[in-house]
Formats: structure tokens, C-alpha cells, sequence
């Protein structure tokens, strides 16, 4: 029962928080849209700690985003041994990786008397169950091996089973704890996403590349340079 | 052609005392709040000397404005790619150190102390954190200190100069400086809107004002590195960066900016520009030395039936057209050629331009009483700052711009003499006019537009066409809190 409601129920819950307060933020309150980025107070540390969280945890949120979208391809990949060592040892580099770097962040704002005028709350919370998730990551890599392989078996069909609305939490029910505290935490990540500077990983500027570099508005018609 | 209108300023430097009442007029007005205590949109710096933020002209350490990339503009901080790539971290963004933390003193030990054997002392505390600091900077920290060797002898400007021109500028007796008020200058090729990855910079098409839309920016602050004036500034508590709006909505309702208002000297004109926006990259890609010449070639004749067609053809409206032929900018710029961009050599073809400062007389000791110097500061070679140091700020190193611009203040200067005292041949004046290629009667314009004209001459602020406003069609009882400024709530943190 508890199974059912932590992975079957709470996931639905938290993306539908994620959508309706997200949206509600974004067309009531868009002016508190912001990465709220602290470089300007602390620049030093920051770079130690903000370049390796960000690339590490897109490559390793990128690992598991394909292994749900293609489960054979990705089964196809690690089929050689090579390849599944590369894969074992470069996921645990990176997840130790945002490990030291999310510790150096929170130390950052933890010595730092500027930094903790702009600290909330929320984002402490944010910090901390960041922290826990990329913790029981690395645990779960260092301890039950071959997550490559057996999250295609396991994570994979539930997290598709959520996305047909006919969710099979014995996938995750069978596993152990850490595994479970690990997917949990990842749905109250999403969930806490709208209420928190988490909202800035939705606002990736790519358009940027696209647009001419000057812009000109108009009050009324012509918007082009 | 593609003509639009620009609100364009002119500061005349011989004028400014650095009274910093219009850093005043600012502050009071956008800047007095938590989060923006640091930002001086305006500010008056003293020259030679460092600047706000902190040798913000040295662009190999900032990394701002545009530079030639094989016949192409980019960015100094890289191109589209390298832009995003620096988002997790800016490796040239200034930080608060650069500029100064804010403080304020703990006034209420004064009264509130304990008795005791000491006398009670207010104790600085930062407005950033709370906490007791220690100050080493704040606002205008080296205001007038042009002797200083950590502060003038640092100048970005003064360290590009041969020695002999260093010795000349820093010899005892002979030390000078001048003020240099700054603004953002609402570029035609902003650095600021072009570094932005969220596209919240805009210029807007009837004025040429530059804004940062505040709900659209997402805080990834590369408009303040990409800006080579340093103009935009990061608000460290709302997560959204600012910068100088040239008070569009006073603008708006008729009146002058602020800072333009309150000039104590009155060095401040304000009017609209025409100008081909067609041609703005050719501009940008000239030589160093071309670039002031060339910005003021895409300015054009307000007068010319030619230039009026084009302009409404391209739907500038009537009466900005009027505002143009009466623009006092347009004559410094363009008809006397005596107001020179800042730093052309950013290449963001800034539209706020400088008068040169001519500098005062030069006294010398004569048996124990002071004398004027025998030539009171009326030729080239008795300048008392190096031309090239002029010519680096004004011109892009070209210092026959800057030399050209002096011939004419100097027939100004002698012709008045010649008017008002009387000690000139009028041969004198009509020589320095014919080597500085203006007649008599430019000479008096010049000299009634500097000295005597009234604020409505000096500022001549188009109509602002509100009512083509998009708000125009909204309802004012719905909106009436929203009207204007476009924030319809407090600059907090709230989520």
C-alpha cells in the first residue's frame, strides 16, 4: 500500500504540482522567474562548484532520460562488456562529481556572509534533497552494480508504466530501500521544482542561438531589426 | 534607407563640476532600494582615474563590447555558443568587489550603548549582509584624487600613454582633471541586448531607448559583461538585472530625465537623432581610428526634404520629425562636430556624446604673486591633458578628432574674449576661426548654446506617442497600479 501510493500515486501528484503551480508562476508571477544566480556576491567558489554540478548532472539526467526513452537501444549499447564498464565507471565519475560539487555549493553559502542574505529556506531544502539525491546515487552505483543494466529492467518499465497511467509499482516494490528513497526523492524534486529557483532549469535560453543579436519592439507591428 | 529616431544626449564637459547631484536625482528616484543600493545608473567619475565599477574600461579584463571576428561582429565574450557556455559561471563578471559593498552604520549605539569608559562609535555595517565590515570602497571613492598613484596612475586610459605624456599629466603644479558623468548610452549596436540568452533586452523601435524586460530576464547576467560601460547591473536580491531607462516615463508625461534636470551646470542636452539604420554593422566593423567619423556619417540631416520622405516612409512620425530639426544634439554632433561618443572603439555605437573638456587656465608663481600663464590655455600645444589621452576616451586613439574639436572651442574662447573683454584683435579670432573651419555666426550658436540657453532648448523631449502605446488599449481602472512602468509588484524575492 505504501509502495502504491509513494510510486504509484505521489509521482502524479508531484508532476501535477509541477504543471499547475509552474504555469500559475509563469503567467501570474513571471517576474520571479529568475536563476537567482549568486556569481556577484561569491565567484570563486562558485565556479568549482556550479560548472561541475551543471554539466555532470545534465549527462547523468541525460543517461537516464534515454534509458527510458529507447530500453533496447540502450540495452544494444551495453550489450558489450567494454562499453558497459565505460558507462559504470564515467556514471560514477560524474555522480561523485556532483557529489563534491553540491557539498562545495552548500559550504559556499553555509561561510559566506553575503551569501546568506539571499538564502531561503526553500532553497536549503532544494539544497539538501539535491544532496540526498546524488548521494543515494553514487551509494546505489558503488553498492548494487550494473545499474545500466538492471535500471532497464526495473525504473524503466515503471516509469513508463506511470506514463500510460497504469502504474506497476512491484517494479520498484521488489528493490532496495535506497533505490526507493532515490525514485522518491526524484518526484519530490519535480514536485518542489515550482516553488523553488529549480524553476530556471525550464528557461534554458537555446532560442538564443537562433535570434538575430539586436532587438527592436515596436509599440504596435514591426518587431523584426 | 531604414531611418529611425534615436534620443541621443550631449554632456559638455567644461561645464560639469562634479556636483553628482544627478547621481542624487537617480538614485533617489530608481536606484533607493534593497538589492540596487550599488547601482549608480548614473554616475560621475573623476578622470584620470579608475572608474565605477573598477577599471571598467579595460576590456581585456571585462571582456565587453564587440570585437572584429574576420570581417564579422562578435562579441568580446564569444559568439552565440561561448555566450551559453559561460551561463553556469561568467568567468568576467564583475562581482560586488569591483563595485563597492554597500554599508551604513550602526547609529543606533550611539544612544543605545551602555555606559562605559569609550566613547560610543556607530559601527559600519554591510547593507548586503548586516554584519560589521570593513569599508574600502564606496560611491565616487576616487572622486578627485587625479594625483592618486593607486587610483588616476591605474586609468586603463593613462597606462596606454608614452612616458612622456604620463609625466606631463601627473607633473606637480601641473595636475589636472576633469569630471566624466556616465549613463547607459542607449547604443545602436547594444552589447547588452546582444549578450542577453533570454532575449529580455530590447530597444524600443519610436526612441531608441534600451530596456531590460523585467519578467523575461532570468538572471544569467551576461548583459553585464557584454555591456563595455558596465551600465547594466545585476540585482543581487531580485535576481534581475537594471539598468538606466533615460526615465522614459517622465520622458513620457513631457519632462526631462532626472538627471538631466537636476544638472546643477546645465551641461546636459538631450533631442532626437535620425539616422540610417541600414548601415549600423558597417559602422561597427570600421577601423579603430574611422569609427567616431563614421558614427556621425549615419546621423543625418533632419533638414533635408530628402532624409524627411525617407523618415516618414519608415513610419518616424511627424512630430519626431519636428523634435529632430530642433535638436540641440544634432547640432553639437553634427552641424558644430564638437561632441565625440565615449569609447567608440567598443563598437556598440553609443548615442551619448561628450564635449570635450578645454580645461582650465594655468597659473604661474611671478614674484611672489600669481600669474595667468602666457597663453591662457588658447592653442593645441598647451593643452593640459595629452590630446591622446582625449583621443583614447573620445575617438579611438584618433586624436585629430579630438584636435579638431579643440580648434573650434578655442575660436569660441577667443572670440568671445575678443566680444566681451576686448583685448583681441578681432584679426586673432578670425584666424583661429579660419584654422578651426567655423564662421562667426556658428561661433556665436555655439557659444549662445552653451552658455545661455534655457531648458527647453537644451532638452527637447518628443512627443512619446502614448496613445500608439499597446496599454493605450487597456482599461486605466483595470489597470490603473500596472499603467507605465510594466511591474505590478514589489522588487522582492517571493518564491
Amino acid at each position: 500500500m505504501t509502495d502504491l501510493i509513494l510510486f504509484g500515486v505521489f509521482p502524479y501528484v508531484a508532476v501535477a504540482l509541477a504543471v499547475a503551480v509552474g504555469s500559475y508562476r509563469y503567467v501570474i508571477d513571471r517576474y520571479s522567474w529568475s536563476s537567482h544566480s549568486s556569481q556577484f556576491l561569491e565567484s570563486r567558489l562558485l565556479f568549482w562548484g556550479s560548472v561541475p554540478w551543471h554539466y555532470a548532472i545534465l549527462l547523468i539526467l541525460l543517461a537516464h532520460l534515454l534509458a527510458v526513452l529507447f530500453p533496447s537501444g540502450w540495452g544494444v549499447l551495453l550489450g558489450r562488456p567494454v562499453r558497459l564498464y565505460f558507462l559504470e565507471v564515467s556514471g560514477l565519475a560524474l555522480g561523485l562529481c556532483t557529489v563534491i560539487a553540491i557539498v562545495l555549493l552548500m559550504a559556499r553559502r553555509l561561510t559566506d556572509a553575503r551569501l546568506a542574505a539571499v538564502t531561503t529556506k526553500i532553497d536549503w531544502l532544494v539544497l539538501g534533497l539535491l544532496l540526498l539525491q546524488v548521494a543515494t546515487g553514487v551509494y546505489i552505483a558503488f553498492t548494487l552494480r550494473w545499474g545500466g543494466v538492471w535500471y532497464v529492467h526495473t525504473a524503466t518499465p515503471w516509469l513508463r508504466s506511470l506514463l500510460t497511467f497504469q502504474p506497476e509499482v512491484q517494479y520498484l516494490a521488489v528493490l532496495p530501500t535506497v533505490v526507493k528513497v532515490h525514485a522518491f526523492n526524484a518526484f519530490l524534486l519535480v514536485a518542489l521544482l515550482p516553488f523553488s529557483r529549480l524553476v530556471h532549469a525550464l528557461s534554458v535560453p537555446l532560442g538564443y542561438l537562433a535570434r538575430p543579436y539586436q532587438v527592436v519592439i515596436w509599440y504596435r507591428g514591426k518587431t523584426s531589426l | 534607407m531604414n531611418i529611425r529616431a534615436q534620443i541621443a544626449s550631449v554632456f559638455h564637459l567644461d561645464k560639469c563640476i562634479g556636483c553628482h547631484t544627478c547621481s542624487i536625482a537617480c538614485k533617489n528616484l530608481w536606484t533607493d532600494r534593497q538589492g540596487a543600493e550599488y547601482m549608480w545608473w548614473n554616475n560621475v567619475e573623476t578622470k584620470p582615474g579608475t572608474g565605477y565599477p573598477t577599471k571598467w574600461e579595460d576590456q581585456e579584463q571585462y571582456q565587453g563590447g564587440w570585437e572584429r571576428d574576420a570581417n564579422d561582429l562578435q562579441l568580446r565574450i564569444g559568439g552565440r555558443g561561448g555566450v551559453l557556455g559561460k551561463i553556469f559561471h561568467n568567468p568576467k563578471l564583475p562581482t560586488m568587489d569591483d563595485y563597492y559593498e554597500p554599508f551604513t552604520f550602526k547609529y543606533g549605539d550611539l544612544t543605545s550603548a551602555p555606559a562605559g569608559n569609550d566613547q560610543p562609535t556607530a559601527r559600519p555595517i554591510s547593507m548586503v549582509s548586516g554584519k560589521p565590515m570593513k569599508i574600502e570602497a564606496g560611491p565616487n571613492w576616487d572622486d578627485d584624487l587625479s594625483g592618486s598613484k593607486v587610483y588616476a596612475a591605474n586609468d586603463p586610459g593613462v597606462v596606454q600613454l608614452s612616458s612622456e605624456e604620463q609625466a606631463q599629466m601627473f607633473a606637480i603644479e601641473k595636475m589636472v582633471m576633469f569630471h566624466l558623468p556616465r549613463i547607459c548610452n542607449h547604443c545602436l549596436n547594444a552589447g547588452c541586448v546582444a549578450g542577453c540568452p533570454s532575449g529580455a533586452i530590447y530597444k524600443r523601435g519610436e526612441d531608441g531607448i534600451v530596456l531590460i524586460n523585467q519578467d523575461q530576464c532570468r538572471g544569467w547576467r551576461m548583459c553585464v559583461s557584454a555591456c563595455p560601460y558596465k551600465k547594466t547591473y545585476y540585482g543581487w536580491n531580485t535576481g534581475k538585472s537594471e539598468k538606466c531607462i533615460l526615465c522614459f516615463p517622465r520622458q513620457e508625461a513631457g519632462d526631462a530625465p532626472a538627471c538631466f534636470h537636476s544638472c546643477v551646470g546645465r551641461i546636459r542636452y538631450l533631442g532626437v537623432l535620425l539616422y540610417d539604420a541600414d548601415r549600423i554593422k558597417d559602422v561597427a566593423l570600421r577601423e579603430d581610428h574611422e569609427l567616431a567619423a563614421a558614427q556621425r556619417a549615419i546621423i543625418l540631416d533632419p533638414h533635408d526634404s530628402q532624409v524627411v520622405a525617407a523618415a516618414r516612409q519608415s513610419g518616424v512620425a511627424e512630430q519626431v520629425i519636428k523634435a529632430a530639426q530642433r535638436s540641440p544634439v544634432y547640432k553639437f554632433v553634427k552641424e558644430w562636430g564638437i561632441a565625440l561618443p565615449l569609447h567608440p572603439e567598443f563598437r556598440t555605437l553609443p548615442m551619448l556624446f561628450y564635449v570635450p573638456p578645454l580645461l582650465p587656465v594655468l597659473s604661474q608663481p611671478n614674484q611672489g604673486t600669481q600669474k595667468l600663464a602666457e597663453d591662457f590655455f588658447t592653442s593645441l600645444e598647451q593643452a593640459r591633458l595629452p590630446v591622446q589621452y582625449l583621443a583614447g576616451l573620445f575617438a579611438g586613439g584618433n586624436a585629430e578628432e579630438v584636435k579638431s574639436v579643440y580648434r573650434k572651442l578655442i575660436a569660441v574662447r577667443l572670440q568671445r574674449r575678443q566680444v566681451s573683454v576686448g583685448d583681441l584683435a578681432e584679426t586673432e579670432a578670425a584666424k583661429a576661426r579660419d584654422v578651426a573651419g567655423v564662421s562667426a555666426a556658428q561661433v556665436e550658436a555655439i557659444y549662445r548654446m552653451t552658455a545661455l540657453t534655457r531648458i527647453k532648448e537644451r532638452i527637447v523631449v518628443p512627443p512619446m506617442l502614448r496613445e500608439q502605446a499597446v496599454e493605450a488599449g487597456m482599461d486605466p481602472e483595470a489597470y490603473k497600479q500596472g499603467m507605465g512602468f510594466g511591474s505590478r509588484r514589489p522588487p522582492k524575492r517571493r518564491w
